[in-house]
This record gives structure tokens, sequence and C-alpha cells, in this order.
């Protein structure tokens, strides 16, 4: 069987990340990296590969973005996946969540996979919802944000935090799970297989070749569309008590709590 | 004439607090817009009687359609919702948060190609439509989204919405009949709602009181527990020290735990890092104590105390026990 792992290359942790005020989106200048949360869906994805209870034929890598994403892909074959595909098309800059989970469906489409595997969130954007966007597209199950899965019966026992406790949810595959980053600790890559990286296979995609229609990604067709971007509503500075004299300092807290009837 | 429906989630006899809160939000957002809000309810038919589908009507829900279907999973809902909106033309839907919101409303935006915005935190409305804003880029700023398409799906962030109670109204209610699609069936709830670990919803606490990396140790917590006794309240985590074993995962808060919105959070040793603040900053009230003047968490705290926790926290705890006796 063929597990597909959906990533993405987001501005590094150490980058601030800021809006472009002449594009109204986000400034993606400044170093790069794979998306930290899509480290533990690749791990997921070799957990299930080397664990055996799958017969599990590859793992293949899928990004959507430009040419700089290659590097992502790289990283990702670095830690265990045979081989990547790259959808990069200009015509996709700037897709809404509606927009880009449409286009990985496309992708995916062409890759027939047994299983898809996602990160629960990109750092960068923040969204937690391509994972059911996907699935919707591809007809398939879904759960995301799951933090342990186990092969039983036939698919896949899936367990999560949901918000009555954590829900156990048995799923058939085909599938699309998105991980939480509570679900494993990804290994770090060899230095050969970082050497390694660049021989494994990359398949380069435009939108024509994944069968995506145009009037459906894109900045321009982008359903929802971000306009004015503001400064949060300032909060006032709090009141600061240097602790010098202890009793005095909880005296000062219990009156502080009192007066907002905290103590009742 | 827009309407708006509303998903309304519901466990064990009672409806969410959050989908109560978007029922009210989409009440005030449809008075404007000159339509109607409905809800939609989805489960095992005896877990939603009369009587608790109702009451949804005092939320501001003028109908509410009930759909018989598995409890708790995302699919059967989105192919309820999107059977009820392509009947009846509504042209937003709206998500009080939480996985399964966030899970519907994006499967619904694919099945309706409609735009979609998460981690909404107020909505207005601008020339007959709804926008939504939402923080972005860590909550550095506040973006306004437009809707280009003839359905909008809003997912508000958690406890964006306040819930408001007109006693004595109630919603009428439609039973639908939803033929779900193959892929919604293949996946099936085995336990749910299962308790691991903290004894305590955080989500549902008035009162936290959160530990960090200045607690120094796991035992750090006994004394915050104790004020936490003393209080009435909950304790909760930051990610480092659950990372670190000190303490339940289940009371983790932030950008990969839980969103907490308390009247007290009163959070002793954090530094107040971005993932931490995203889970806990729409608290009424926020105190905090740290003994580096510098920490983060004073800027958006509203009571800061400088000082050695050790110190402070078990003087605290007295003091608030003797207050309360």
């Amino acid at each position: 069987m063929k597990i597909c792992v959906l990533v993405k290359e987001v501005p590094d942790a150490a980058v601030e990340k800021r809006i472009d005020p002449g594009t109204g989106r986000l400034d993606r200048s400044g170093e790069r990296n794979l998306n930290p949360f899509d480290t533990h869906a690749i791990e997921a994805a070799m957990q299930l590969k080397e664990g055996g209870a799958l017969s599990v034929d590859e793992v293949v890598a899928v990004t959507m973005g430009p040419e700089t994403a290659e590097r992502a892909l790289r990283k990702a074959i670095s830690l265990g996946a045979d081989r990547s595909v790259h959808l990069a098309d200009p015509a996709l800059a700037g897709s809404d969540v509606n927009g880009t989970g449409y286009a990985l469906a496309k992708a995916l489409e062409r890759e027939q996979p047994d299983l898809v595997l996602l990160g629960q969130q990109s750092d960068d954007g923040e969204c937690y919802t391509i994972g059911a966007v996907v699935a919707d597209h591809l007809r398939m199950p879904s759960l995301t944000q799951v933090i342990k899965i186990d092969v039983a019966d036939g698919g896949l026992r899936c367990e999560r935090q949901a918000e009555y406790g954590y829900d156990t949810v048995q799923v058939s595959l085909p599938a699309v799970i998105s991980v939480g980053d509570a679900i494993n600790e990804p290994r770090y890559p060899s230095l050969k297989a970082i050497m390694g990286a660049k021989k494994k296979p990359l398949d380069k995609l435009s939108a024509a070749d994944a069968g995506i229609e145009p009037d459906r990604v894109g900045f321009d067709h982008a359903r929802a569309h971000c306009t004015e971007f503001a400064a949060p509503p300032a909060k006032g500075a709090g009141r600061i008590i240097e602790d010098e004299d202890t009793a005095a300092t909880v005296e000062q807290i219990v009156a502080w709590l009192d007066e907002r009837k905290l103590l009742a | 004439m827009t309407d708006i429906l509303v998903y309304a989630l519901h466990h064990e006899g009672a409806i969410n607090k959050n989908s109560l809160g978007a029922v009210s939000e989409g009440a005030r957002l449809a008075g404007e817009l000159g339509g109607a809000c409905h809800a939609l309810v989805l489960g095992a038919r005896d877990a939603l009687p009369d009587d608790l589908v109702a009451t949804l009507g005092a939320y501001g829900a003028e109908r509410v359609y009930r759909a018989e279907g598995p409890d708790g999973l995302a699919q059967p809902v989105v192919d309820a919702m999107a059977r009820v909106m392509r009947a009846g033309g509504h042209g937003y839907a709206l998500f009080g948060g939480g996985l399964l919101g966030f899970e519907i409303g994006a499967g619904l935006a694919a099945r309706l190609d409609a735009g979609v915005c998460m981690e909404v935190t107020a909505v207005r409305v601008e020339d007959g439509a709804l926008v939504a804003e939402r923080p972005i880029l860590q909550d550095s700023q506040v973006a306004s989204v437009h809707y280009r398409s003839s359905v909008g799906v809003i997912i508000g962030r958690l406890n964006a919405f306040e819930a408001s109670e007109q006693a004595g109204a109630t919603a009428e209610i439609e039973d639908v009949e939803v033929e779900f699609e193959p892929h919604s069936l293949q996946a099936t709830m085995v336990t749910r709602g299962e308790q691991r670990g903290a004894d305590v919803n955080i989500e549902d606490a008035d009162i936290l009181v959160a530990g960090g990396r200045g607690l120094g140790k796991a035992e750090g917590f006994e004394q915050l527990e104790a004020l936490a006794g003393a209080l009435g309240g909950a304790v909760a985590a930051t990610r480092a020290v659950v990372d670190a074993g000190w303490y339940a995962y289940a009371a983790q808060i932030g950008q990969t735990g839980k969103t907490v919105a308390p009247k007290l959070y009163l959070a002793a040793g954090i530094s107040g890092a971005i993932q931490h603040k995203v889970g806990m900053q729409g608290s009424e009230n926020i105190v905090a104590i740290n003994k580096d003047a510098n920490a983060p968490i004073f800027e958006f705290s509203d009571l800061g105390i400088v000082g050695d926790l050790n110190k402070i926290v078990p003087r605290l705890t007295e003091a608030v026990r003797a207050r309360r006796a």
C-alpha cells in the first residue's frame, strides 16, 4: 500500500512573520523550512511502514508551493519518504484553504493513496483544516488531531482528544488522518539520508498536469478574501507589584481578587 | 434576506456552551441581515428529545433541523448541513469552534465550494454581508475576511461568541432525513469522551491556576493544586511542563493544547510565550507571578507580581482560604 504525506514549506521559526502591505499576503522572504508539524506525520508514516502490521510499499511526500518548496520535500525524503511530488504553478499562488485543499486533492488523486497523513497545522497559516477539505474532495473518511494510531480490524484505530475527553475512532482505509504533535517524537535525519535525498525521484506537476480547474485556485479565485489588516485591540498594561514584603504582596493580591468578586 | 445555519453540538443531554454562543451570535447577525437563524443537531434519536432541542430557541434559533446519525463525528454532519443549506438557501454556516466545528466547517466548505475562515473572534455586517475578523500571525494582527462565494463558512475561536438566553422562547423542530455519503460512515466511534488523568475539564472551569517551567520540578504543582483548591478552580499547565512529564496532557493550555477563557487565570512560573498566550488570552482576569520582571506574560496580565512563587503561592493559598472561610 501507499502512504502520501502532505508537507508544506513555512518560514523558519526564527523568522518574524509579517504581511506584505503591498500584496496583502504573507511575506515569504527569509529563511524557509519544512513545517515542524509535518515531521510528526512523516514519522507516523515511517512507524506504520516499519511496524509491519501494514504492508507499506512506499511513502510519498506531496507538497504544493513555490520552487523553493523543493527543499521541504528533500527534508521529508531525508526523514524517510521514498519519493516526492511537487505541485508548483504560479496560478496556485495565493489560494485560500478551499483552493489549496482542492488542488492538493487533485494531486493526490493521481497517486491513489491508501492513506493520507498530514500535520495538525502549518506553522504559518494556523488553519488546522486542510485535512478535512482534502478528505471531502477525495471522499475518504477523515480525522484530525490524532495522537495514536494502531492497525486494527483491517483499518486504523485512532485516538484523539475531543470536546468531551478522549475519543477512539475506527477508520477504514483509504483515509485522511491529520496527526497531533503529541503522537510521536520525530527522528533526526542521518547524514547519509540527507546526502541521499537529492537522488530520490521528485515529480513536478503543473496545475494542468493535476487536472486543476483554473477558476478554483489562486488569489483571484479565493472564496475567502483577506482584506484589511489591523492591529489587535491593545490591552492596557496591568498593575505590577514587586514582591518585597510577601505578606503585603499577598494582601494586595487578595484585595485585587476581592474587588473583582473572584473570591465569592 | 440571508439565513444562517448554526451547528449545535450536544453530549450527554446538554448542548455545548460554545454552540449556544454560536446560536446567539447567529441570531444577532441574522437579525442584522434581515434573515433567520436556524440550528442543526445530529445524533442518536433518543439523545435529542424535543425538550432539549427546543431550548435552542431560547438562544435565538427560530428552527432546529434534527437529523439522526452517529454522534461525535464530523462527516455525517457535513452531509446533513449541506443538504439543509442547499434546500434552504442559507448564506452562512456558523460554528462555535472546537475540534468538530473545525472539521465540519472545513468539510462543508469543500462540499459547497464555500469560503471558510477559522479562529474567528468577531463577525460584523458590511453591505448586507458578513465579514469575519480573524487574528493571524500568532495574534499580532487581525485580518478582515470577506466571502466571495454564495455560501460563507465561519468557524469561531472557542469562547469568542457569548450565549444570551431569553427564557421562554422555543424553536420549531424539523426532522430531516439524511442520506449519508458512503465515506461519511467509514469512521465509527469506538469509545467517546473517555476521561484520563485529569478529572477536571479545564475548559469549563471559571478559575484556573496554571504552572510552567518556573515551578522548577513536578512537585511544584502540589502548591498550585492547593491554591486551585482554595480558589475553587482547576490546575492547568504549559506545554513545556507537560512535555517534561510534570503534569497531565489533558491540562495543557496553548496552541497545541486547549483554549480557555476563565474568569480568573493565575499563571505561576509561566513566561508567556506566544504559543501559550493564544490558549489563554481570552481570560477575563489574568494574574501572573514570575521572578523575571522581563517575562512577556507581564505585557498582557492585569496584575503582575514580580517575585518568587515558592514564597508567594503558599501564603496566598492561606490568605484565600481565610478570606473564603
